[in-house]
């Protein structure tokens, strides 16, 4: 069975809407999965209107969006193949979110695309236009010299060396393996033995591999950072109607140059504004579940704060300092508390009315948050933007990021090489440990040998052998 | 011409040479039905071993079975002559099992020969080929740098008597005698293997018909008198007790023979000093070999020198047949002068008293660049002309044998206008070991090594039958006995296959059996924590197939017949091994086939033979350069060839997909 590739095919930036494309078999149970209004029979060429879900057939499934679903029959499609096309709102984080939950459909063989792929796969499926063959001759070649570029410019920097130090230590893992498997009757003084496959020795195999995984999922841990750098910081305002929320948030939009107008975000009930402050890029997030007392209505609103929260990267808690803590107030205390943020600012504000809340009655909930006592309204502008760029510079400090000095994923498909790398290790593991034969776990180190190799540009070729050839001393 | 009539020296088939890749090629093609001729320098090189005593080991095994499994002689040969056996890897997954046989080399070789006389359509001769008769094409222009176009068609050989015998094909299997040279220190002496004479004559004329010839060496050691050893010094390595044999044809024979032993020792301080103290007198470092050796079979004194951190280096005595008193002294091959090989060899445990019949030497030989090949093995410089073996810069028997036979099969297809065989990576080490030849070329002897496979789990020694038999059938290389066998065989494996895939027994019995199996019997490799929670498991454990279980990696198909109260079908120990391996490792076999498949489609999309690579836009100068040299057969071929980038292969696809639809809008 063919792969299922999919990748965000409008360019990229903000843009009114925004595509999301897939090729391949599996097109229809992909929108089987997603698809929340999943119409009964799938008419190629119509267009379908329904909420995006990362699991339509589970009703507590996060709403990602809302979007067109557009489906192109085999062969009457770009590449040939079964293609869907997902038109949603042209957001980048809405796009991404889309094409997240495509790639963790659990869908079998479906994968990001690579550059170029739905090209290649019209031109193999014989759906290319003569008239553009010429041109997209030139298009490939300048995308790989772009990427020839990029792949340079990245095998100079640190990610590069990381990668290929990994890869290094993979390398010395295959050799090890391979003159196992090819010199079966070597002196054991020469080659590892059998003590290096088994499984209780830190200096044997279970224990290298082991040292690989950690590395590998060390530079998937900086892919957080990646993204706050390319997408901006996602701050989520929570608080009770009137305790200030609003003044902050219209504060901040008023002084921040707005990147774009509204945008009906992630759900109906949150309001998503991106603007920059001080010139670090913020996803200012409003959640307006508290606003209503219909009790059936909060109930879905307060859901989706937290949902809103659990993504955030910043949480910001307004407080009416003015006032006793209240039911509302305790909710929201004990989502948060619940949610275990480190990065959480608690803005205690009305200071100029009263002060009726203390920090310590928040600390006691909140051990790890900054707290501020202010006056929104008194203050204005001028302490709105303070505090949040305050806070934003303390829990993340921006101003030490350096692309250069330090290895940050910022590539969906290196993430993705990189997933597929730290699984395929994770299970070479679990093989050696159950005694599964070497030349079985073999072919997994090798697969993770390979998607790191594709990080950098280079797939595995004569290195193993030559390696076994330079390390050990063979001869028959 | 001489005094033989013309219809003697007529012949359909000319093979060039009768060690491993002639002999196959010579017998596959008078099997096919081609009135066939082998030449060689001396009768005594038919199937002869002139280095090590043994047939397979890891990788060479594997190729053995699939020379067999498609109808060749080498599998039956070595069952008819070994003296020991021996499955290695057997710590490891069925996958890699790789046997290995010592053998008889003199009766080795007279099996072969008998074989080859009493074959119909076949004549031996001792005569040397000293040239080829050729047509050669009109030239438009001269581009001997190129090797790639086609300059003419072989039609026939002369050997050193002046005789002619004109050949429809011509197969040549020159292993080490073309141009072959022997050092010994200074000494240097021309002459093929093991003092046999050498090929003088047809390298120089290859040269001069333009064939891209290189040189490239090897080495064999020191023979020892049997008697002059001490063996209590060394260690004992026994065959196995169970036999099992090369050919599928032997499968249900039992073998009970007596088998020899062959002897462990190791080297030491003072033979490395010897060794290091006269290094420069070695025929290596004389500046004498220009010769490229291999990496893997490298000389005693390329050991000490590269690795002197190691104080010691293993070596094994093997006994070179029943009737002779010769020993092998495998791992210690070395071009360093008689006296110090003396020296260095009395420093040995073992050896200290040892009479040399025969010093260790090295010897330079003519092959031919791969590159310059298509991958059914005919060259691409004349026609009908067919290359095996170590002219092609292989090493090896078992390589040598598969490339013969391939060769073989494939001039019978030229002459009968059918397309050649050309095996996948996927389908067999033969299929490797020719890609990477004639794809990727070698900078030195080659040999196969399972590591070099894709897909080492589809190519397994237990099932080359089911690879390749039925394609030999279809070719005509495999017999009516052989395919009804298979067949049998076949449906034998996927019917107990099926049995199990369906068969149960109920929970208790099941829990029972893992219990047995994944505790009782583990005990010491567990700690007391992992035996509780894998008793704990096994409790909750939902039933399974029979099929299931034997994915347990504790589990084999002989455990479950304790529990298994079916009358269980009466399998060869081949069989059971299939039928283990089908469905123990299914998951993963399935993950490599659908690797396959995702290849396939380039491996489907054909390249011809007379495409202008330079002509394509778009393909970088190096791709354009390496493309035209190497012609590659298909697409999936190209994405192979070191220097051709993926950007290179989707602007191939482009230019491919542009000329199909021109091709298409103007037949419409």
């Amino acid at each position: 069975m063919a792969d299922t590739i999919a990748a965000i095919s409008s360019a990229p930036g903000e843009a009114g809407i925004g595509i999301v494309k897939i090729s391949g078999p599996a097109c229809k149970d992909i929108m089987k999965k997603l698809m929340v209004s999943f119409p009964e029979t799938i008419e190629p060429r119509h267009a379908y209107l329904s909420r995006v879900s990362r699991d339509a057939s589970s009703p507590d499934s996060e709403i990602i969006d809302e979007a067109l679903f557009i489906y192109m029959q085999a062969p009457n499609s770009y590449t040939g193949e079964d293609v869907l096309e997902i038109q949603a709102h042209g957001s980048n984080v809405a796009l991404k979110s889309i094409l997240q939950a495509v790639l963790d459909s659990g869908i079998e063989d479906v994968r990001m695309a690579e550059p170029g792929e739905f090209t290649k796969l019209a031109f193999l499926n014989g759906k290319m236009d003569l008239s553009q063959a010429e041109a997209v001759i030139d298009i490939i070649n300048a995308k790989s010299d772009l990427s020839l570029s990029i792949a340079e410019s990245q095998s100079a920097g640190r990610l590069g060396d990381t990668i290929r130090d990994i890869r290094d230590t993979l390398l010395d893992i295959l050799a090890e393996m391979a003159v196992n498997i090819d010199y079966p009757e070597e002196d054991e003084d020469e080659i590892g033995g059998d003590g290096f496959f088994s499984d209780d020795d830190d200096n044997g195999i279970v224990g290298q591999l082991r040292w690989v995984l950690s590395d590998v999922q060390t530079l998937m841990e900086t892919a957080s950072i990646g993204r706050i750098a390319r997408e901006g910081i996602r701050v989520v305002i929570a608080g009770k109607p009137n305790a200030g929320k609003s003044s902050l948030m219209n504060a901040l939009l008023g002084e921040g140059r707005v990147i774009v107008t509204d945008v009906p975000g992630t759900t109906r009930d949150t309001v998503e504004e991106s603007v920059s402050i001080n010139g670090v890029p913020i996803v200012l997030v409003d959640t307006a579940g508290l606003r209503t007392t219909d009790d059936k209505v909060e109930k879905i609103g307060i859901e989706r704060t937290e949902k809103a929260m659990a993504s955030a990267d910043l949480i910001i808690l307004v407080l009416d300092g003015s006032q006793d803590l209240d039911d509302k107030d305790d909710t929201v205390l004990g989502y948060i508390e619940k949610m275990n943020s480190e990065h959480l600012l608690v803005v205690i504000n009305k200071d100029d009315l009263g002060r009726s809340v203390s920090e310590e009655e928040v600390r006691a909930k909140l051990p790890q948050a900054t707290i501020v006592r202010t006056s929104l309204i008194e203050k204005g502008v001028p302490e709105a933007v303070k505090l949040v760029s305050n806070a934003v510079r303390d829990m993340y400090d921006l101003g030490s990021i350096n692309a250069k000095e330090m290895n940050i994923i910022t590539n969906e498909r290196h993430m993705r090489m990189l997933r597929n790398a730290e699984m395929n290790l994770d299970e070479a593991i679990s093989m050696i440990q159950s005694g599964e034969p070497l030349e079985v776990a073999e072919l997994s180190v090798h697969y993770a040998y390979d998607s790191l190799g594709k990080i950098i540009g280079e797939e595995v070729g004569e290195e193993v052998l030559n390696t076994v050839f330079s390390k050990f001393c063979l001869g028959k | 011409m001489t005094n033989n009539s013309v219809n003697d020296s007529k012949y359909n088939v000319v093979v060039i040479g009768a060690g491993h890749a002639g002999c196959e090629a010579g017998l596959v093609a008078a099997r096919m039905g081609m009135k066939t001729a082998i030449f060689c320098t001396d009768l005594e090189s038919v199937a002869m071993m002139p280095c090590n005593p043994s047939i397979g080991g890891t990788g060479k095994g594997h190729l053995v079975r699939e020379i067999d499994a498609l109808g060749g002689e080498m599998g039956i040969n070595i069952d008819k002559t070994f003296i020991q056996s021996k499955m290695l890897n057997t710590s490891k997954g069925p996958a890699v099992h790789s046997l290995r046989a010592q053998a008889d080399k003199h009766r080795y070789h007279d099996e072969m020969l008998r074989t080859i006389r009493s074959q119909e359509n076949l004549d031996l001769f001792e005569a040397e080929i000293v040239d080829l008769i050729v047509i050669k094409y009109p030239d438009e222009e001269d581009d001997s740098s190129s090797f790639n176009k086609c300059k003419g068609k072989v039609t026939g050989v002369v050997t050193s008597d002046g005789r002619t015998f004109s050949a429809d094909a011509v197969i040549i299997c020159t292993g080490t005698f073309l141009s072959g040279k022997i050092f010994i220190g200074d000494d240097v002496t021309v002459s093929g293997p093991a003092g046999l004479p050498p090929s003088t004559h047809l390298g120089d004329e290859l040269r001069k018909l333009g064939f891209p010839m290189r040189r490239f060496k090897t080495g064999t050691p020191a023979r020892m008198l049997r008697d002059t050893l001490d063996y209590s010094a060394m260690k004992e390595q026994k065959g196995d007790e169970k036999i099992v044999p090369f050919s599928f044809m032997n499968e249900d024979k039992s073998y009970d023979i007596d088998q020899v032993s062959c002897w462990l020792s190791y080297t030491n301080e003072h033979t490395h000093k010897i060794i290091l103290d006269n290094i420069e007198k070695s025929a290596m470092y004389s500046g004498n070999i220009v010769g490229v050796g291999p990496r893997y079979c490298p000389s005693i004194e390329d050991k000490v020198s590269r690795f002197r951190d190691r104080n010691r280096h293993q070596l094994f005595v093997e006994p070179e047949g029943l009737d002779t008193d010769w020993m092998y002294i495998q791992g210690m091959s070395s071009s360093l002068p008689e006296d110090v090989q003396h020296a260095f060899y009395a420093t040995i445990p073992g050896l200290e008293h040892a009479v040399i019949v025969r010093p260790a030497y090295a010897i330079e030989y003519d092959c031919v660049d791969p590159l310059s090949l298509k991958p059914s093995l005919e060259s691409k410089l004349f026609e009908n002309f067919f290359c095996a073996g170590q002219f092609n810069g292989s090493s090896g028997y078992e390589e040598a044998g598969a490339q013969g036979l391939i060769a073989g099969i494939n001039a019978v297809m030229k002459l009968t206008g059918r397309d050649p065989l050309v095996l996948r990576r996927d389908q067999a080490y033969i299929g490797v070991l020719i890609d990477d030849l004639v794809t990727k070329g070698t900078n030195e002897p080659y040999r196969i090594m399972t590591s070099r496979a894709e897909y080492r789990l589809l190519l397994r020694q237990d099932n080359a039958d089911r690879r390749l038999t039925e394609i030999g059938y279809e070719l005509g290389s495999v017999t009516e006995e052989r395919y009804a066998r298979y067949l049998a065989k076949k449906s034998k494996v996927d019917s107990e296959a099926d049995r199990l895939r369906s068969k149960r027994v109920d929970i208790n019995t099941f829990r029972e059996f893992l219990l047995l199996h994944e505790c009782e019997l583990q005990k010491d490799k567990m700690t007391e924590e992992q035996l509780e929670r894998k008793r704990r498991d096994i409790a909750e454990t939902e039933n399974q197939s029979f099929s299931d279980i034997l994915r347990r990696p504790s589990i084999s198909y002989e455990d479950l017949a304790e529990i298994d109260d079916d009358t269980r079908p009466e399998l060869t120990a081949n069989e059971r091994t299939e039928v283990e391996v089908m469905l123990k490792y299914d998951g993963y076999i399935r993950k490599q086939k659908s690797e396959v498949e995702k290849l396939r489609k380039l491996e489907s999309k054909n390249l011809r033979e007379d495409l202008d690579y330079h002509s394509i836009r778009g393909l970088r100068l190096e791709a354009r350069q390496k493309l035209s040299d190497i012609r590659p057969r298909t697409v999936g071929q190209a994405s192979r060839i070191s220097g051709v980038s993926p950007a290179d292969i989707n602007v191939l696809l482009i230019y491919l997909e542009k000329e199909y639809r021109e091709n298409n809008s103007r037949t419409n």
